[in-house]
């Protein structure tokens, strides 16, 4: 099956869209007349090699780069994002790869520093209810919420960066590789927890470069490719060959073939997406991982 | 790997009437924290209990009234500067400068009061004054010209020694007048009993009162609360730690004003460190920068403030030392006392890594580095054994901060 891009469905309905965007450094064009849609309770999730422009649509979503042109509807209404602050205002929350914790702190520390209650007689009390209430809305698994940074896992100080971005209320919530990084058990973890997200009705943007997080979790998945758009695929009727050939723009290359060939022992592989939350078993048992580790772009 | 020997779920919901474990719990889990690397105040309580243990075995007059009472308020003027030093490495930098400021300053206040006749506290408002503008130059370098905060203090250390020099001119020393309240205050005020007796009772119902109001604000809502039983022995444990501490020190002359001066700093730095906005602010720039700047943290300022807080509070302790002394001179804030103000913040266990430690730390690390000074010059060894031992002594607090992150960081605590 060809890449079939189905066309932008149109702001209605979405929380957060784009059209048209454009971005270039210089000479460089980043991002060439780009269109993606997030509604409210979707995962969706932007895939797209290396310099495809996902940073930088990240970017321009987080206020950090103001487009060259096109607009940003943000429910139903234009808006422009200057600045980071300006984005948090709108209720856009980014939690970047790096995620920028104070590993000296405790949890709660970290959840409210910068927005602590109570400058001059600072409200304990109310930060741990709710901290609590937080996380166990979102099912984290933290051991205690007096530990230090330092002490908890990858997976965890994941969480801890999401349940932080939460606390601005946010409408929609970018995650930058949410899974780098992680562990088997943790990545499942942190899926699950966007799995949370999704049911409290935030919109979810996920950037990512493992093929096996993107058919287990997203909804809708968008292809980036030499900054332009290259298909929007349903998750859970698109094999992550057809996603694959999207991104690289061939169906038949090095890494499909490959995909292709380990597909059978694949299968037997044990699964360490959520069980329940699978869409797509057989989508989900296929580990195409494009690239692995650190540094999009 | 610990994450996941750990509970899994969250703990939450009410907890039992006693509390979380109690008096018990409590212990245990200050164990934990000691075996994680999280070491606290054990090692220079330890520490100050050794030396105190070897000064009286080697020399009986060590632990009399009248050493501890000297002892006390020899520990205040480089107690301060110390305090401002805790702020610095806090923020993970260091102020190398902090005894020449003082020496300046104690300069400064000489000659408006002695020389031109001005009453002394104007003459203390106007070093403080002059210390806070070097602060907010230090940190004008700093922020906007990069340049490290070692260089920066380590080119002040000349130049304000210098300045001292200057303003004190050929003459070299200037006397304070014995009468004046700037002396009497260093060397002869002494609380009455009844006023010191007052004060400990009025501390220990205090940190009873705000303990248990805190607990059952917790218990309100839900939390795990200390137990009563926990708060009740902890203030009678300070009523009586702190009684029998007055009593002894009041078989001599008592406790000094300056050194109340020196709780009363220690505590409202305590106060601003762990329950304002601004400390959690000054934690989350000595342990990640770039983490406090994204969550809106203003960062330069948070320098700037440590440079003044630092600088100040150096300003001070010189002022103090000139008046214990009577005299400043070009030796003022010279020698030792910059080494030792900066030892004494990290002998008292904070890191020099940035993040760690508290006010107390400094009164700690002070009161082991003048236990030792104090206990040489009663053997009557000159200060050739007292640098050797203070160095090793310091040698070990570092040492022991490095083992301690080491195993922070194997236990994933870092």
């Amino acid at each position: 099956m060809s890449p079939s891009p189905t066309p932008p469905s149109g702001a209605a309905g979405s929380l957060l869209s784009l059209r048209g965007v454009s971005k270039s450094f210089g000479a460089v064009a980043a991002l060439t007349d780009v269109a993606l849609d997030v509604a409210a309770g979707e995962v969706v999730a932007l895939v797209g090699d290396n310099g495809a422009g996902k940073s930088t649509l990240v970017k321009v979503l987080s206020g950090v780069h103001a487009p060259d042109a096109g607009t940003i509807t943000f429910e139903s209404r234009e808006v422009s994002v200057p600045t980071p602050a300006a984005a948090q205002q709108l209720g856009i929350a980014t939690v970047f790869q790096d995620l920028a914790l104070c590993e000296n702190l405790n949890v709660i520390e970290n959840l409210f520093l910068g927005r602590e209650m109570r400058a001059l007689r600072l409200d304990d009390v109310a930060m741990e209810v709710r901290s609590r209430e937080l996380l166990t809305q979102l099912s984290a698994k933290i051991p205690a919420v007096d530990v230090p940074v330092a002490a908890l896992s990858g997976g965890q100080r994941q969480t801890v960066a999401i349940a932080r971005s939460l606390l601005g209320d946010p409408k929609v919530i970018i995650l930058d590789e949410p899974t780098a990084a992680l562990g088997v058990a943790q990545t499942a973890e942190v899926l699950n927890l966007i799995e949370r997200l999704k049911e409290r009705g935030h919109g979810v943007l996920m950037i990512s470069h493992n093929m096996a997080d993107v058919t287990a979790v997203a909804d809708t998945v968008a292809v980036l490719r030499l900054g332009r758009n290259n298909g929007v695929f349903d998750a859970r009727t698109t094999s992550a060959e057809e996603l694959v050939a999207a991104i690289t723009g061939a169906t038949d290359n090095v890494v499909s073939r490959r995909a292709g060939k380990g597909r059978p022992e694949a299968e037997d592989a044990p699964d360490d997406a959520p069980e329940d939350d699978t869409p797509d078993g057989d989508a989900a048992a296929e580990r195409v991982v494009l690239k692995k580790g650190a540094g999009d772009e | 790997m610990s994450d996941l020997m750990a509970p899994p779920e969250l703990k939450s919901g009410p907890p039992g009437p006693s509390g979380a474990g109690g008096l018990r719990g409590a212990l245990a889990a200050m164990a934990d924290r000691v075996r994680g690397g999280d070491l606290g105040v054990a090692p220079v309580v330890g520490g100050l209990v050794v030396i105190w243990t070897v000064m009286q075995i080697l020399n009986p007059v060590f632990l009399s009234s009248a050493n501890l009472v000297n002892l006390a308020l020899e520990c205040v003027p480089v107690g301060v500067i110390a305090l401002g030093v805790v702020f610095m490495l806090l923020v993970g930098q260091i102020d190398l400068s902090v005894g020449s400021i003082s020496g300046l300053s104690a300069a400064v206040v000489a000659v408006l009061f002695v020389d031109h006749g001005w009453p002394s506290w104007l003459a203390i408002l106007a070093a403080l004054v002059l210390a806070v503008a070097l602060g907010w130059f230090y940190a004008q370098v700093f922020n906007r010209l990069g340049v490290p905060s070692f260089v920066i203090t380590l080119a002040g250390l000349l130049g304000w020694l210098g300045l001292q020099l200057w303003i004190l001119g050929p003459k070299g020393s200037i006397n304070l007048p014995f009468d004046s309240r700037l002396v009497t205050f260093a060397q002869l005020d002494f609380l009455p009993p009844w006023l010191a007796y007052t004060l400990v009772a009025a501390g220990a119902a205090a940190l009873y009162l705000t303990g248990h109001n805190r607990a059952s604000q917790r218990r309100k809502a839900g939390l795990p609360a200390t137990s009563e039983r926990t708060l009740v022995v902890r203030s009678a444990a300070l009523l009586a730690g702190l009684g029998v501490a007055v009593w002894y020190l009041n078989r001599d002359r008592g406790v000094g004003w300056m050194f109340v001066l020196f709780v009363g700093l220690v505590l409202v730095t305590h106060y601003a460190l762990s329950r304002t906005k601004y400390g959690k602010s000054m934690y989350a720039v000595g342990g990640n920068v770039e983490a406090a700047r994204r969550a809106g943290i203003n960062v330069k300022t948070i320098y700037t403030s440590a440079f003044v807080m630092c600088t100040a509070l150096a300003a001070f302790g010189g002022i103090l030392a000139a008046a214990r002394l009577a005299a400043a001179n070009q030796s003022s804030g010279g020698g030792d006392v910059n080494l030792n103000a900066i030892a004494a913040a990290v002998i008292g266990g904070t890191s020099l890594f940035g993040g760690r430690g508290n006010a107390f730390a400094a009164m700690l690390g002070i009161l082991v580095i003048q236990s030792i000074s104090s206990g040489l010059t009663l053997l009557n060894l000159d200060s050739s054994y007292r640098f050797m031992v203070t160095g090793a002594v310091l040698l070990l607090a570092v040492a022991l901060d490095s083992v301690a992150r080491r195993s922070r960081a194997t236990h994933g605590r870092a």
